[in-house]
């Protein structure tokens, strides 16, 4: 029978393999999927793999849909590495865009094509506001990151429907719960023509090379790190487990707002009670399943957005309903998870139960991970070994 | 005087959803399994109840149909989580993705589909009484199950010797193993439980809450399921009170609506989840206290051996 | 070292899915040859492998749906007006849908690619597709559009709308004569002046026959949330009201009624089947003259932009249907010369004198108001408690 037998140290081949092994089993599972559907199965993979890339036109629109997600993705990443789990970048992308649009709204006729930058600028603070609020909940009382952070995704849509139907309201729009559209001088410049494309894609790729040197080069990153993998060392080292916690949160809140601000200073253009497209929580998974490394979230910021507009596709292509993208997404990350285990553990034939256990079994501390992903590492049994 | 009554009754009806996910994933986070798929695993729930009240009519069939889904997919869950230790959090997101599409998918054909009008339960007698009468016993029978179902729990995890192995499994895995207790196989146990109750839940929302199938229906009271547990602190009878608030304030927020209060309705709106962001705070403010009642091996991974 | 194992699991899996994909990609050459007959499930949407010649084939016509196709209320009333239009137009046109698709960034990129799809008339059925159609309408000249329920048109966009507020009025003349506690409820969805309308203008139909009558309005802040419509309506009943109305798209706000033993109405579809001892009528809206009218403009050439359309029971876009036999013959007579009135043009449901309920006078004696009126009210009439959330902007 098949055993799963612990690898006396990680596999680095399998860290690279697994993903793709992941996606193998997704594509044939969606295959089966579509078979049993009575779609042409070749076409709908096509439609998932190929038409998101297959014009500049649709390259632009992958761009632009995989911005924000990349963004908020590398934020949460070293929110997740430092095991604090924020669950409300939504919420922190929201208020971003509510920062983001009282900013851009206080712009005149003769503002110069330089204010979309103070814009930008109030969405991330707008999202370490909301960050913060966790953070601080968290320093002084204690209360759990997650549902904190979750609550406030609720209340922060209710405060963006307060600012729409209230106070922000076009004066002009026959009432309908929006604000004005926002005035030239306040848009991301695009990148390339009429493409919807702009600068903040390449913002995001600037970010994930900061990003890579914040978490691999700095002092501040191996503090972040350590701090989430081993808990105890990090206090004995004298690393400031508050310090970890406002870190992560506030970057990753003004991530996120950063995101929203992109959102309503690009392609929306004002701020509407549909701000709020779930990116915060699509980019939860898009960190996990780029293992929380800057380069990763690149590749599956981009593979989640082909999931999304290849769903988009599907229906007006294939009559597919949209639920499917969901599925995929979510079927994606279980066999990632899954396929994650093959680094820390190999499969074997074994005959019988007989043989002697394993040597020095790579047993888990209490606390934390090499890879965040897969719950074992290095460190010796604790029974010794 | 009749309007608290009737309040009291909508929040009793509006509260046991919330009762039923959260005390099954108290059981889960007792064995030291934080199960972030609720949102998903109710979902699926939700349309297999339906589907089967549609087939069969019968209630209660329904809501076994839906405690099945909900557990099956907390067993390939636990399949993955405690067999092959990958990270729980992220495993419970992809669950909550993965149901949100999947009863999605499989719920188009009911979309259209409706119940039957159904009887309105009362207790006979005591449905009469003034003020507790409306207020209390004229409610659905899985209402007061799920107080029943709370005073088991609860007897089950202080007075008998199961719940306290699953504490000790819960508060530390490596002893109950050296002890000799199959440590997986009863947080496997616990995981399936916790999601029958939540696909329970689930049902009860697509069949009795609302007689209807409709995607997305859950709208987020998964999540507040898992919240409940935590600012409960993990015990089951401030788990059915939480529920209760929570439900209350939201059956409260409309009926100031309805009164003409001048606040916003969004502020309204926002009124349930700041309360539980309060009394999370106000619970978690003593350190020690959280540390006391939280089962220690959450969310940690366990290797026998 | 771990070689072996790991080097076959992964040949292993490369070559089971390359050798699943070529067997399946034999069944899907199988499924190329049948025509587009493979209809998905239970939706009709016309796909678009069969192409037509570019100039003598079928018009190609696309809708973008905000909701799922079977929500039972908005979405599914467009849903059914496309599938009369392809009865009614037969293989002159092509219809295709693409639903859920969220008012927001994305809508722009569903448009562009409907257009790139060869659909030269397009529907967006809600508000919130106005901008993204504007500039997609901008780039593609030789492409029509029609948006619901907005305010901007261009040279090759139209907007349409229904007054369901001539619903909501007939509605509001059945509630009337049949509520016990002279309170009436109403779960409405996102306070825009659509909605605010209705109110008014099912609680002017209840004052019609009764004086006496005041409404409640409880928000969900959403237009589809089952749960939460049920929790709205239960507070209403909780409050007083024994006849309830909604502007929400589920039956939810019908089937609470029906479990406390009130009534209510269904709204944009047929919801008799839900709560029939509870259901009193619905008000419906019929977008199918609306689109088979503009669908022939568009085949003989005689297509128009700019236009605002705003249809109701007069053009046989609005009803009342299914009324209820609990309902007694007169007030079911007033209502049948309500609806005659309308039809004919000789009723008018807002005339004045019309005050709103913190007593300020609206609408003059003697005048009727007219379009602009009426699509910008952002007050309650007299008899409605509360105020509009978001407030008055004068």
């Amino acid at each position: 029978m098949l055993r799963l037998e612990p690898r006396p140290e990680p596999s680095r081949a399998m860290s690279i393999a697994s993903p793709l092994i992941a996606l193998a089993i997704t594509i044939v599972i969606g295959t089966l999927l579509f078979v049993l559907l009575g779609k042409d199965p070749l076409r709908g993979l096509a439609v998932f793999f190929v038409e998101p890339v297959k014009s500049v036109y649709a390259l632009s629109e992958l761009a632009m849909k995989a911005t924000p997600l990349l963004i908020i993705a590398l934020g949460l990443a070293v929110c997740f590495r430092s095991n604090v789990w924020n669950i409300g970048a939504e919420g922190q992308f929201i208020v971003g865009a509510i920062a983001a649009s009282g900013i851009a709204m206080l712009a005149g006729k003769d503002t110069g094509n330089w204010y979309f930058l103070p814009v930008l600028a109030g969405g991330v603070l707008g999202g370490m506001l909301w960050a913060g609020i966790v953070a601080l909940l968290r320093d002084r009382f204690n209360a759990n990151e997650i549902l904190v952070s979750l609550m406030l995704v609720y209340v922060a849509e209710q405060l963006l429907n307060y600012f729409v139907y209230g106070p922000w309201k076009d004066p002009h729009g026959y009432n309908f719960p929006q604000t004005i559209t926002f005035l030239k001088s306040t848009q991301v410049p695009r990148l390339y023509g009429s493409y919807r494309v702009n600068i903040g894609a390449i913002g995001a790729l600037v970010a994930v090379a900061a990003f890579w040197v914040l978490l691999f080069r700095t002092y501040a990153g191996f503090q972040l790190q350590v701090g989430g993998l081993a808990p105890a060392a990090a206090r004995y080292a004298g690393f400031s487990s508050r310090n970890t916690l406002w870190t992560a949160l506030l970057l990753s809140g003004g991530m996120a707002g950063l995101a929203g601000g992109l959102e309503v200073s690009g392609p929306l253009g004002q701020l509407t009670p549909h701000v709020p497209a779930g990116y915060g929580f699509a980019a939860i998974i898009v960190a996990f399943v780029g293992r929380l490394h800057p380069l990763g979230i690149v590749f599956s910021a981009i593979l989640m957005s082909m999931f999304y507009i290849g769903g988009e596709l599907a229906q007006s292509r294939l009559g597919l309903p949209k639920s499917l993208t969901g599925v995929f997404q979510g079927l994606l990350l279980f066999t990632l998870l899954a396929c994650d285990t093959l680094i820390a553990y190999r499969i074997r034939w074994k005959a019988a139960r007989g043989g002697a256990a394993p040597a020095a079994p790579v047993a888990a501390a209490a606390d934390g991970a090499l890879n965040p992903l897969v719950a074992t590492n290095t460190l010796p049994a604790r029974e010794g070994a | 005087m009749d309007q608290v009554a009737l309040l009291i009754a909508a929040t009793l009806n509006s509260g046991t959803v919330l009762a039923f996910a959260a005390l099954g994933l108290l059981i889960n986070e007792r064995a030291g399994i934080v199960n972030l798929g609720a949102e998903g695993m109710m979902l699926v729930a939700a349309v297999a109840g339906f589907a089967a009240a549609v087939h069969t009519g019968n209630d209660w069939i329904a809501f076994g149909a839906g405690a099945l889904a909900g557990a099956v997919l907390a067993a390939a869950f636990g399949a993955l989580v405690i067999w092959l230790n990958t990270n729980q959090y992220a495993t419970g997101l992809a669950l909550s993705l993965f149901g949100t599409g999947f009863s999605a998918f499989v719920g188009i054909p009911y979309t259209q589909e409706k119940l039957g009008e159904r009887a309105s339960f009362e207790i006979p007698g005591l449905a009469d009484l003034p003020f507790v009468g409306p207020a209390f016993f004229r409610q659905h029978p899985m209402v007061y199950i799920a107080i029943a179902l709370t005073i088991a729990i609860a007897w089950f995890l202080y007075r008998s010797r199961a719940g306290l192995v699953l504490r000790a499994v819960g508060e530390s895995p490596e002893s109950a193993h050296a002890l000799g207790y199959p440590v997986r196989r009863i947080r496997l146990a616990a995981v399936i439980f916790g999601g029958a109750l939540c696909g329970v839940a689930g049902a009860y929302i697509s069949v009795v809450y609302t007689h209807l199938w409709v995607e997305g229906m859950i709208a987020g009271k998964g999540w507040i399921a898992l919240a409940l547990t935590t600012f409960a602190t993990w015990r089951p009878a401030r788990v059915l009170l939480g529920a209760y608030l929570f439900g209350g304030v939201t059956m409260l927020q409309f009926q100031l609506q309805g009164e003409g209060v001048q606040i916003s309705s969004q502020f309204l709106t926002m009124l349930p989840y700041l309360a539980t962001i309060l009394v999370l705070v106000l619970i978690s403010r003593n350190a020690s206290f959280i540390r006391v009642n939280m089962p220690a091996s959450i969310g940690k991974p366990f290797f026998p051996g | 070292m771990t070689g072996l194992s790991k080097r076959t699991f992964v040949q292993l899996a490369g070559w089971g899915s390359l050798a699943a994909i070529a067997a399946l990609s034999g069944c899907g050459k199988k499924e190329e040859t049948t025509p587009a007959a493979a209809t998905p499930p239970p939706a009709s949407a016309a796909m678009a492998a069969a192409p037509a010649p570019a100039a003598s084939g079928p018009l190609k016509i696309a809708f973008a749906y905000v909701g799922p196709v079977g929500d039972g209320g908005w979405t599914f009333a467009h849903d059914n007006a496309r599938k009369a239009l392809e009865k009614e137009l037969g293989d002159k046109i092509q219809t295709s849908f693409v639903e859920k698709v969220p008012e927001a960034a994305d809508a722009e990129r569903v448009f562009r690619d409907m257009a790139s799809q060869g659909n030269k008339l397009i529907f967006g059925t809600t508000f919130g597709y106005m901008e993204p159609m504007l500039k997609v309408a901008a780039d593609l000249p030789d492409v029509k559009f029609e948006h619901a329920t907005g305010y901007k048109t261009a040279p090759n966009m139209n907007v349409y709308d229904s007054r369901t507020y001539e619903g909501a009025y007939m509605a509001g003349v059945i509630a009337g004569g049949m509520t016990k506690t002279n309170t009436l409820g109403v779960v409405g969805s996102i306070p825009i002046p659509e909605v605010i309308r209705n109110i008014n203008s099912f609680t002017l139909g209840a004052q019609s026959v009764n004086p006496k009558v005041k409404t409640k309005v409880v928000w969900v802040n959403e237009w589809f949330n089952p749960p939460k419509e049920t929790e709205a309506a239960q507070s209403l009943i909780n409050g007083g009201a024994d006849v309830l109305m909604q502007n929400t798209d589920s039956s939810a706000v019908l089937q609470t009624a029906g479990k406390a033993g009130k009534y209510a109405f269904g709204w944009d579809s047929d919801m008799t089947a839900y709560a029939p001892n509870a259901h009193l009528a619905s008000s419906i809206i019929n977008w199918a003259p609306y689109y088979i009218k503009t669908t022939k403009d568009a085949l003989a050439g005689t297509w128009k932009g700019d236009q605002h359309s705003w249809w109701g029971v007069k053009e046989g876009a609005i009803d009342i249907v299914s009324i209820s036999d609990k309902v007694p013959a007169d007030v079911k007579a007033k209502v049948d010369q309500v609806k005659a009135g309308l039809k004919d043009g000789s009723f008018v449901i807002w005339k004045g004198p019309i005050t709103n309920n913190e007593g300020k006078e609206v609408l003059a004696a003697g005048t009727s108001a007219d379009d602009k009126f009426l699509g910008g009210i952002n007050f309650f009439v007299k008899g409605v408690e509360g105020k509009v959330p978001g407030g008055d902007k004068k």
